[in-house]
């Protein structure tokens, strides 16, 4: 039989030849598997709308070239790109800085650390072999997912973050990516979370670049949320206009553990943020949110899969869409509930305001239930701002634009307000009050 | 204060009010009763500026000033207060947040200084003192969870915190208890003044016990077909709106 040769794109192409170029200099004894991610990428290539969960986002026509792995930038390019990142710098807290996906020691606490918190850089991790990598890419469905096997196979930096069992830091860890130069280029990091039992942990992850920087970074956040545990993740994408920014959160959550994940979008041309939710234990309580403000011809998507194989889980994940100009939204949600999952409590639901007749919103909610005593709901709505209450805010004296904003600051606030951490939410709503204001 | 010429007004083709003419007075409290379906809420909605109604016809001039040219907000500013029938829930936007962003933007339409927030937080305690109001309602998301009590309540505080020039009551007294009627009533006669006019729509006579209306004027089929005084209000309340469904008819 004849080799039947799939058409690559370009961009497949200069993939294949960039892991080519860079398997030269991964380290022999990796504990990763990136040669069997890559083949895994390879097989499946950048995924088109021809592949049911990127129907809306179709990441082959998207992604034109193949952008080459960043080099680290220079200690005064990575402070000049600090200095213009705004995103929760009023927030007392530790940080982890990496500029173009490498992360720079000296714009990090490495050394002042919080309380009961572990760091190893994992560069580090790599060379050395660390034992710790076995616990990396802790949810069996997102290694079947080619954005996050792509990010395996080019993984450059990151790191493995352990909080002791018991551990309850009062400052939070920032993970502070800043993106900065004038060539394109792609990071691939990830940062390994492992929660001891009992911990409670914060941490704080946001993205910025200027506009146009043709950047694609590819991030990806492991979670293990052991016994008992407290995680709360507030994540901001305010990455610039040029950018297509891929992320995939990966959590696994372990009895009786708590979990608080909220992203707000206002960057990228393109992103799609990926939530795989593992419910291994039972009794846990699941919040994930998004909210995402979009324009001139953004898209934002948002993918969630939560698979409840534990008893008595309760999951809420609410999503909030401000659709302006021509921009679009994506939200494709899947609870699972296996048929162990008894008393599962799930509740989804994706609302969208469209301030204009040229936004999009594609929402795709799904349930696949497997056991019989369980109340799982999802819902979708997608509408104009309420005339009747914007007339109500106007005849009291507000001007039209000052209405609308009101009631996209209160539609948008309804996720934000699930952020534990003061300051993180008050940054979140500080975000979206800024956006607000730039609203033509 | 104000002044309605030949008011003629659709919504989807169905003409609602038919060549209206009304004058109300500086500091006169003028009441409206008429049927269901006479006009009386479009009237008061298309004072306030709602944009489903198409004006086909006529003016409305507050002291002299044509306002059908301005949008809803700038009505506002000019004076005009419409506390709705069902005023409406806003959930996100914290009760305070509406009240302050409500007054500093009549301010500053009017070329006013905003008002600090210690002299804000003073007068909306001191009305919501006078109505009865808890001060826990004040930190809720604007009427999100009230009773239909306490939403008329939070229109009245509103009412008070501006200090509009003029103002439509749309069946203010719809859906309170005696107690509750009693203390908007009050609310709103505090308010009475030279300065200020109100119009009160209203099916019964029993808010006028309370607030005692200077004229009273029968709305019928789109037009004010009668007008008296106070006792107009009385003789509706024993013979009903009989006579004018017959007019309406013949």
């Amino acid at each position: 039989m004849a080799d039947v040769t799939n058409l690559r794109s370009p961009a497949e192409a200069g993939l294949s030849k960039l892991f080519e170029a860079a398997r030269q200099g991964f380290a022999s004894e990796e504990a990763i598997a990136r040669e069997e991610a890559f083949r895994f990428f390879e097989a499946t290539g950048l995924p088109s709308r021809r592949v049911e969960a990127f129907k809306y986002t179709d990441l082959r026509a998207a992604i034109t070239e193949a952008a080459p792995p960043a080099e680290a930038p220079s200690l005064d390019a990575a402070k000049a790109a600090v200095a213009r990142a705004t995103a929760f710098s009023g927030i007392e807290a530790a940080r982890l800085t990496f500029a173009n996906g490498h992360l720079v020691r000296e714009l990090s606490d490495l050394d002042r650390l919080p309380e009961g918190v572990r760091v190893v850089p994992l560069n580090e991790a790599l060379s050395r072999g660390d034992p710790a990598l076995k616990q990396l890419a802790p949810v069996a469905q997102a290694r079947e997912n080619p954005v996050y096997q792509l990010n395996t196979a080019f993984l450059a930096d990151g790191a493995l973050i352990a909080v002791a069992p018991g551990a309850k830091p009062e400052r939070p860890l920032h993970l502070r990516f800043v993106g900065t130069g004038d060539r394109p280029f792609s990071t691939a990091t990830r940062v390994l979370v492992e929660l001891g039992e009992a911990a409670e942990f914060a941490l704080l992850e946001s993205h910025e670049g200027p506009d146009g920087l043709t950047a694609q970074p590819n991030d990806a956040l492991d979670v293990v949320v052991g016994p008992r545990a407290a995680f709360r993740h507030t994540r901001l994408n305010k990455e610039g206009d040029a950018t297509i920014a891929l992320s995939t959160l990966s959590l696994k959550v372990e009895a009786e553990a708590q979990v608080e994940t909220v992203n707000l979008v206002t960057g990228a041309v393109l992103s799609r943020h990926q939530i795989y939710v593992h419910v291994a234990g039972e009794d846990t309580n699941v919040v994930v949110n998004g909210a995402a403000m979009l324009r001139n011809g953004q898209l934002a998507d948002s993918t969630l899969l939560a698979d409840h194989a534990a008893v008595g889980g309760v999951g809420r994940e609410q999503f909030k869409w401000i659709i302006d100009g021509d921009a679009t939204g994506v939200f494709q949600g899947k609870i699972i509930v296996r048929q162990v999952a008894q008393k599962t409590d799930g509740k989804m639901k994706s609302d969208c305001l469209l301030l204009t007749d040229e936004g999009q919103m594609m929402n795709k909610p799904e349930l696949e239930i497997f056991a019989d005593d369980v109340a799982c709901g999802h819902g979708a709505t997608c509408g104009a701002p309420d005339p009747d209450l914007l007339f109500y805010l106007m005849a009291r004296g507000l001007p039209r634009p000052v209405a609308e904003s009101l009631l996209v600051q209160a539609f948008v606030g309804e996720a934000v307000e699930a952020v534990t951490h003061a300051g993180a939410r008050e940054a979140l709503i500080g975000e979206i009050e800024a956006w607000l204001k730039t609203r033509a | 204060m104000l002044e309605i010429k030949n008011l003629v007004v659709q919504i989807e083709d169905n003409r609602i009010l038919n060549g209206l003419n009304l004058t109300v007075n500086d500091g006169e409290v003028a009441a409206i009763m008429g049927p269901n379906g006479s006009g009386k809420s479009t009237l008061s909605y298309v004072i306030a500026g709602k944009e489903d109604y198409e004006v086909l016809d006529g003016e409305i001039l507050l002291d002299g000033q044509n306002v059908l040219e301005m949008a809803a907000d700038e009505r506002a500013a000019a004076g005009i207060f419409l506390a709705f029938q069902y005023p409406l829930e806003i959930p996100g936007v914290g009760t305070m947040t509406f009240l302050k962003a409500c007054l500093n933007a009549q301010r500053k339409a009017r070329g006013e200084a905003e008002l600090s927030t210690p002299d804000f937080i003073r007068a909306v305690n001191g009305a919501a003192d006078k109505l009865e109001i808890n001060k826990e309602m004040l930190k809720r998301a604007l009427n999100v969870g009230f009773s239909g009590g306490e939403k008329k309540r939070m229109e009245i505080l509103q009412m008070a915190l501006l200090q509009p020039k003029f103002c439509v009551l749309d069946e203010t007294d719809s859906g309170l208890d005696i107690d509750a009627l009693r203390i908007v009533s009050e609310g709103v006669n505090a308010l009475r003044d030279q300065g200020r006019s109100f119009l009160v729509i209203t099916h019964y006579q029993r808010l006028l016990n309370h607030i005692v209306p200077d004229t009273v004027h029968v709305m019928s089929k789109g037009q004010i077909v009668k007008t008296g005084g106070k006792d107009l209000a009385l003789e509706l309340e024993a013979s009903g709106y009989a006579e004018y469904r017959t007019s309406e008819a013949a």
